[in-house]
């Protein structure tokens, strides 16, 4: 069943916006098939998450104007706190307004893109023509998809050239402080062959009435032997429903590891998948989640081996709280010819209320032989042992408990590569649980 | 000085009773040994003086220097004194060792008096090395693929940081070869003195070759049964413990369960 759905923006409001932003001619043409194709394309269909009552298309106005940051100094106070002092490459995005940039000049010297997707559609056409929507996500694939094309109104666009290795992290904060805003937004990382790369993003709200929505995707390349590690924190305000698609492709010897953090107090559909095309690719996708309040979520994890001696591991850590509920898929799939792949795969849910639900789904789908995987599911509460072991050293019963669900989500926290986000998500779990 | 008085303790685990009166009084300056074949009640002794979940108390009382401890919390029953090496330690997933035990050190202490990390540090450090154990023990995940060795000596570890009135120490031996006994030993030899008082349960001699208890109580049936000095753990050892089922005309010593 499809429903018909009115969208928002008319193919001459979206041509206008894409006039207003100086978009080649074929961006333009792209949004508006885009548009017409999302008259007609389905939702996607999470597993065990029915999503057609959602609105992931009503939304007050399209695009919001804000004012830019003249330097990191002017930044709101919740933004400095994950920006580190010396942080070199940093792109900040308030609502729908690129707001702030700074590339170091060894980056630019060695022919790194880091730049907001307007400018790089404008200035850098046809790298982004090349992987815009062609081999990651493709518009067709459900209405979202096509909505995120049509309605672009923000995102990152980074290009890593062959065999340059950049050493420190880049870090984007994408900053919602309108509570009218709502975001389509795109980013794309490209490692080229031999290079390597670690991008971390915030998504977050510091207005609490939010009334917009969120369409974000990601696709991610590394090239032969490239190496990308994407790491993210999403913290979306109550009142915004998000659906976030984060995909990675990942070629001969190549690596892909993600480390998300989804920390949204709003419905969340979040897709993650990672294609391991090439022999010997490598995909790490470690994901911790809170829910609270009355959230709704689902979180599918998925790779996909297409490459001999392809190895991929799942991690998925959450916690629900309150009336809160989540759907984790995790899925392996090793298709034919991936001989010696390897699919390994853990869920984890730890449930601190009576009416919180969590269903962790772990799949193997396995189309070949000669593979190795595994898998590892549980739902249940903080074990009462542990409780009792933690207290009979003097911890109280609360501090146990935080110890060991911040033992428990720590796997992503560890990894993430900035000192501030780390923080922050620590401090964001610490709020959302208490 | 501090007491630990426990009379007539009864404990229950899942409606079957495992303790039926128990008897001990513990000073502070004293090493009390509790032996006993397998099944005898041992470990629920100490696990219910320290308010594991499982054990209900049914009747009898333990108090610590006149404090009812069975109506405090488990971490209120630390806050107080008592520390229970366990037998089988949990092991807490991405939790690391070092923060564990400042978190449990300043439990102990006022908000805005919390122990220096440098000082924290320091003590942790020669602590260890008193213990011979592997700096890098402190930043693994608590108890987290620990061998049984390095569990044991951990406990000793959090013992020796937190410095507890009395410690109950539930086979702290089991499983320990002569090296790591003696290192672990080595550490309860140290807290030995006026402020500290320990219970060892154990149902080896081989422990009590390096730490010398002032006290050996015997357990059969959830009681203790018989009581002496430590030439009583000698006489078990040489003669194991037929000699005091026949002197007490006990048949089976066990509660008729695992303890």
């Amino acid at each position: 069943m499809t429903v018909e759905t009115k969208l928002a923006l008319t193919e001459q409001d979206v041509r206008s916006y894409s006039t207003a932003k100086q978009e080649p001619s074929w961006f333009a043409e792209y949004r508006v098939q885009a548009l017409q194709a999302a008259e007609n394309l389905p939702l996607p269909t999470p597993d065990k998450t029915k999503i057609d009552k959602w609105n992931f298309t009503d939304f007050p106005v399209h695009a919001v104007e804000s004012d830019t940051f003249a330097s990191l100094a002017d930044l709101p106070e919740e933004v400095k706190a994950i920006v580190t002092d010396n942080q070199k490459n940093i792109y900040i995005q308030r609502n729908n307004t690129p707001a702030y940039l700074q590339v170091s000049d060894e980056l630019t010297a060695q022919g790194v893109i880091f730049t907001d997707i307007f400018t790089a559609v404008r200035e850098h056409s046809q790298l982004v023509q090349k992987y815009f929507m062609t081999n990651g996500v493709k518009t067709d694939e459900h209405k979202l998809a096509s909505l995120n094309a049509a309605l672009l109104n923000g995102g990152v666009f980074l290009y890593v050239p062959k065999n340059v290795e950049v050493v420190e992290p880049l870090q984007v904060v994408f900053l919602h402080d309108n509570a009218q805003a709502s975001l389509f937004n795109h980013t794309i990382v490209v490692a080229d062959a031999n290079s390597s790369v670690t991008y971390v993003e915030n998504y977050l709200s510091t207005v609490t009435d939010a009334v917009g929505i969120v369409n974000i995707i990601s696709e991610v390349f590394a090239e032969d032997n490239a190496r990308v590690t994407y790491g993210a924190v999403d913290v979306l305000a109550q009142g915004i429903t998000t659906y976030v698609n984060r995909r990675g492709v990942a070629n001969r010897n190549s690596r892909i590891e993600w480390a998300l953090g989804l920390m949204n107090d709003g419905d969340t559909i979040s897709e993650n998948v990672t294609h391991l095309v090439g022999d010997g690719s490598y995909g790490d996708t470690k994901m911790v989640v809170v829910g609270r309040g009355k959230q709704k979520q689902n979180f599918t994890t998925k790779i996909i081996h297409w490459g001999k001696h392809s190895e991929g591991y799942i991690l998925k850590h959450g916690v629900m709280k309150d009336e809160a509920s989540s759907i984790f898929n995790g899925i392996g799939k090793i298709e034919y010819g991936a001989t010696k792949a390897n699919a390994e795969q853990e869920s984890r849910v730890l449930m601190l209320n009576e009416k919180a639900r969590g269903d962790a789904n772990p799949i193997l789908l396995i189309d070949e032989d000669d593979v190795t995987a595994g898998h590892a599911a549980s739902v249940g509460r903080v074990d009462p042992l542990q409780l009792y072991y933690l207290m009979s050293r003097g911890i109280s019963k609360q501090d146990a408990e935080r110890l060991v669900i911040h033992g428990f989500l720590a796997p992503v926290v560890n990894v993430l590569p900035i000192e501030g986000v780390k923080k922050q998500l620590t401090e964001v779990i610490e709020r959302k649980v208490r | 000085m501090s007491t630990l008085v426990i009379q007539d303790l009864h404990v229950a685990i899942d409606g079957k009773e495992i303790l039926k009166g128990l008897n001990l009084t513990i000073n502070t300056n004293e090493i009390h040994a509790i032996m006993g074949p397998n099944g005898t009640g041992k470990s629920t002794l100490a696990s219910a003086i320290m308010g594991h979940p499982k054990y209900e108390v049914t009747s009898g009382s333990v108090t610590l220097d006149g404090e009812n401890v069975l109506e405090m919390e488990v971490n209120e029953r630390a806050q107080a004194g008592l520390f229970l090496a366990m037998q089988y330690p949990s092991e807490i997933n991405g939790v690391t060792n070092a923060d564990f035990l400042r978190s449990a050190i300043n439990s102990r202490r006022e908000e805005g008096d919390e122990i220096s990390i440098m000082k924290f540090i320091r003590e942790l450090d020669s602590k260890m090395e008193y213990l011979e154990m592997d700096q890098d023990m402190a930043q693994r995940y608590l108890n987290e693929g620990f061998s049984g060795g390095e569990k044991k000596r951990n406990e000793i570890l959090q013992l020796m940081m937190l410095q507890p009135k009395f410690a109950i120490l539930d086979e702290i031996d089991s499983g320990l070869d002569i090296d790591a006994l003696k290192v672990v030993s080595k550490g309860i030899n140290q807290m030995r003195g006026e402020g500290f008082g320990c219970l060892i349960i154990t149902h080896y001699q081989r422990l009590l070759n390096y730490i010398t208890p002032d006290h050996v109580h015997v357990m059969m049936q959830g009681r203790v049964v018989k009581t002496g000095g430590p030439e009583l753990a000698h006489k078990l050892e040489a003669q194991g413990y037929d000699w005091i089922k026949d002197e007490l005309g006990i048949e089976d010593e066990t509660v008729g369960q695992e303890a």
